[in-house]
C-alpha cells in the first residue's frame, strides 16, 4: 500500500514538468496577451520597439475601436470574410467528404487506390497547397485555360485578384439579424423540449424567445456604428475555399469512412429485407448514425478554419485586403507594424471565437468518458 | 441485378474526383520540368517540349539548408514531444490522481487555441531569453504546443492496456518506472509510430511559429517556400520544383505508412 502511494507521487512528479510548461506557455501567455490588449503598446512609436516598453493601461478601448472605428473597417470585413470562408469550407469539405466516403463504401474495385489519392493533400503543408493553387488560379492560365484544351472558350473569372463583392449588407443590421437567429434557435429549442415533454424547459425557452421577438418587433434597434457600412462576400475567397476543400475533404472522407465501416452490416441488411431501397437505407438508417461524427468533424474543421493563416499567406500574401482574415491581420499588425496592443486584441477575439466551439466540445466528449 | 445498372455512375464520380485531386499534381510536375523561358500561361497544361531538370538543381541549391533546418527541427521536436507525451499518457491513464479529470481537459485546450493568442508573449519570451531566431527556440515551441496532442494519443492508446496486466506487475514488486519499462513501453511501439508520424508531419508543415520566430539562417522549408513563391513576377518553375522538394518527405511517409497516418488523424478527434 505504501509503495503504491509513493508511486502515485512519482507519477504526479513525472507529469509536473508538462503541466508547468503548459500552464506558462498556454494560460500564462494568454493572460499576458489579454493584458497587452488592454494597453496602448504600439500607439507611441517611441515605445513600440523598445526592449522594455512603458505601457499605459487603456481598458477595452482597443476592442471598442476594432468594432466601431471607421479606420478599422478592414477588421470587420475580415470577420465577414472569415464567416463566409468557414461556412463554405465546412459545407464543401463535409459534402465532398461524405460523397467520397459513400462512393468508396459501395465495395468498389481499387478502393485503396482512390482512398490514397483523396487523402494525400492532407499530408501536404498549407504552404505547398497554397503555392500550387496560386498557380492553378492564375487568371490567364491554370483552371481558366483548361477549357481551351477541349476547344472551349477560356474561363473569365479572375479568382484571387477578383474585386467583386456580392450579398451586400449593412454592418448596422448585424445586431438585428443576430437577434433574429437567436429567436429562431430559441423557438426550435422550445419545440424540441415540448416534444420531449420537458414542460418547464419548453416554457422557459418559449418565454425568452417571445420577449426577444416582441422587443425586436417593437423596433428596438442597437446601432454599433454612427454610420452605415457596407460589407459583403468577396469573390476572391472562392479560390481559397476551393484549395482548402481540396486539402481537407480527404480528411472528412476518412472520418466518414471509418464510421460507415463501424455500422454493423446487419442493420443495413435488415432495412433492405424490410424493402427499403438503397437510397432509403442511407436516409433512414445510415445518415442518422453519422450525426456524432459530423459534429466532431464540424468542430475540428471549424476551429482549423478560424485559425487559418498559412494557406491565405501562400495564395495571396498577408496584405491583400479582399482575402484577409483576422489571423492574418493580427500577424501584420503585430509583427510588421509593431502595433502589439491591436494585434493582441484581434488575437483575443479569435481566441474567444475558438473557445466558444471548443470548450463545449471538450466538455461533452470528456464527460461521456468519465461516466464510462 | 438492379444495383448493377448504376455502378457506372459510381466509377464516373470517382473518376471525376480523382481528376480534381490530381490535376494540380499534374500541373506542378509539368511546370517544374519546363524550361523557364517556355513557361506561358496559355500553354500551362501542355507537356514540356524538353524535360528540363535544371529547376530542381537550382531549387535544391537554394532550399537544401532550409530542408536541413526542417529536418533537425522536426526530428528533435518530434522525439521530445513523443517521449513526454508517452509519460504523460501513462500517468493520465494508469496513475490517475485526484484532479486528473480537471487537468486533462485544461491540457487538451492547448492544442485548439489559435496560436496568435500566445504569439506576442512567445515572441517576447524568445527575445528575452536570446532564443529568438535560433532553431532551439522553435524546437521548444513545437515541443510545448505538441504536448497536448501527444498526451491525448498516448492516453487513449494506454487506456486499451488492461489494468490487470499492471496489477500483476505490481504484485511482482514493480514500481512506476518498472511497470513502464517492462509492460507499457514494449506495448506502445505502434502508438509511438502513430505519434511520431503525426508530429513529424505537423511540425514539418507548420508555418506560423516558423515565420515569427526564425531568421533567414534558421528558416524551415515552409517559410523559404513562401518566400520563393511570393513576390511579383515569379518564375513558376522554381516554386513548383521547391514545392515538390518540400512536400516529398511527408508525402513519402503518407504513402509508405498510410495506415498509421490515418490512425493519427482519427485520434485527433478527442474521443479517439
Amino acid at each position: 500500500m505504501k509503495r503504491v502511494n509513493k508511486d502515485y507521487l512519482v507519477a504526479f512528479f513525472m507529469l509536473l514538468p508538462s503541466l508547468v510548461l503548459l500552464a506558462i506557455f498556454v494560460y500564462g501567455f494568454i493572460g499576458q496577451t489579454f493584458y497587452v490588449s488592454l494597453t496602448n503598446w504600439g500607439r507611441d512609436p517611441a515605445q513600440a520597439l523598445a526592449l522594455r516598453p512603458v505601457l499605459e493601461f487603456v481598458g477595452f478601448s482597443n476592442y471598442e475601436r476594432l468594432f466601431t472605428s471607421f479606420l478599422e473597417v478592414r477588421f470587420r470585413q475580415d470577420l465577414i470574410n472569415l464567416f463566409f470562408f468557414t461556412v463554405f469550407f465546412l459545407v464543401g469539405s463535409l459534402g465532398l467528404g461524405l460523397l467520397l466516403a459513400i462512393l468508396l463504401d459501395q465495395s468498389v474495385r481499387g478502393e485503396g487506390f482512390f482512398r490514397t489519392i483523396f487523402l494525400f493533400p492532407f499530408s501536404l503543408s498549407f504552404i505547398v497547397t497554397g503555392t500550387v493553387w496560386r498557380w492553378m488560379l492564375q487568371p490567364q492560365g491554370g483552371i481558366n485555360a483548361l477549357p481551351t484544351a477541349f476547344g472551349l472558350p477560356p474561363g473569365e473569372f479572375t479568382w484571387l485578384t477578383s474585386r467583386q463583392q456580392i450579398w451586400h449588407f449593412n454592418w448596422q443590421d448585424l445586431p438585428f439579424f443576430t437577434g433574429l437567429v437567436v429567436v429562431a434557435v430559441l423557438f426550435w429549442l422550445t419545440v424540441r423540449a415540448w416534444r420531449h415533454h420537458q414542460r418547464t424547459r419548453a416554457a422557459t425557452f418559449g418565454a425568452v424567445a417571445l420577449v426577444l421577438a416582441l422587443w425586436k418587433l417593437t423596433g428596438a434597434r442597437i446601432e454599433i456604428l454612427p454610420f452605415p457600412e457596407r460589407h459583403g462576400f468577396n469573390l476572391a475567397l472562392v479560390g481559397i475555399i476551393i484549395a482548402a476543400v481540396w486539402q481537407m475533404s480527404g480528411y472528412t472522407m476518412a472520418l466518414y469512412l471509418a464510421s460507415l465501416r463501424g455500422i454493423p452490416e446487419e442493420l443495413r441488411e435488415a432495412a433492405r429485407v424490410d424493402g427499403a431501397s438503397e437510397f432509403q437505407t442511407y436516409r433512414l438508417v445510415v445518415f442518422p448514425l453519422l450525426g456524432p461524427i459530423t459534429l466532431s468533424a464540424m468542430i475540428i474543421l471549424g476551429h482549423i478554419s478560424l485559425k487559418l493563416f498559412d494557406l491565405i499567406f501562400a495564395m495571396t500574401g498577408p496584405d491583400l485586403a479582399t482575402t484577409s482574415v483576422p489571423s492574418l491581420l493580427m500577424f501584420i499588425r503585430s509583427f510588421r507594424a509593431a502595433q502589439f496592443a491591436d494585434g493582441a486584441a484581434i488575437a483575443m477575439v479569435l481566441l474567444v471565437l475558438v473557445a466558444t466551439i471548443i470548450i463545449p466540445y471538450l466538455w461533452i466528449s470528456l464527460r461521456g468518458e468519465v461516466r464510462r | 441485378m438492379k444495383r448493377r445498372s448504376w455502378r457506372w455512375l459510381i466509377y464516373l464520380l470517382l473518376g471525376l474526383a480523382t481528376l480534381f485531386f490530381l490535376l494540380p499534381v499534374y500541373l506542378v510536375v509539368i511546370t517544374a520540368f519546363k524550361d523557364p523561358a517556355t513557361i506561358r500561361l496559355a500553354t500551362a497544361w501542355q507537356l514540356p517540349e524538353t524535360w528540363h531538370w535544371q529547376s530542381f538543381v537550382v531549387a535544391w541549391e537554394t532550399l537544401a539548408p532550409k530542408l536541413r533546418n526542417s529536418l533537425i527541427l522536426a526530428v528533435s521536436a518530434t522525439t521530445l514531444s513523443a517521449m513526454l507525451g508517452s509519460l504523460n499518457g501513462y500517468v493520465l491513464s494508469k496513475w490517475r490522481f485526484r484532479g486528473a479529470n480537471i487537468v486533462f481537459p485544461l491540457m487538451l485546450f492547448g492544442m485548439f487555441i489559435p496560436y496568435q493568442s500566445i504569439l506576442i508573449p512567445l515572441f517576447q519570451f524568445m527575445s528575452n531569453t536570446g532564443l529568438h531566431g535560433s532553431l532551439q527556440g522553435l524546437i521548444l515551441a513545437h515541443v510545448v504546443y505538441g504536448l497536448p496532442i501527444t498526451t491525448l494519443i498516448f492516453r487513449n492508446f494506454y487506456a486499451e492496456i488492461p489494468d490487470e496486466m499492471l496489477e500483476a506487475g505490481k504484485i511482482d514488486g514493480a514500481g512506476f518506472f518498472g511497470l513502464y519499462w517492462r509492460i507499457v513501453f514494449p506495448l506502445s511501439i505502434s502508438g509511438f509510430v502513430v505519434v511520431i508520424i503525426w508530429q513529424f508531419t505537423q511540425i514539418w508543415n507548420e508555418f506560423l511559429f516558423a515565420v515569427t520566430l526564425t531568421t533567414p539562417a534558421t528558416q524551415p522549408i515552409t517559410v523559404a517556400l513562401a518566400g520563393l513563391a511570393g513576390g511579383e513576377a515569379v518564375r513558376w518553375n522554381l516554386p513548383m520544383a521547391g514545392a515538390i522538394l518540400g512536400a516529398l518527405p511527408t508525402l513519402i511517409i503518407y504513402i509508405v505508412l498510410g495506415r498509421y497516418f490515418i490512425r493519427g488523424l482519427l485520434a485527433g478527434s478527442v474521443k479517439g
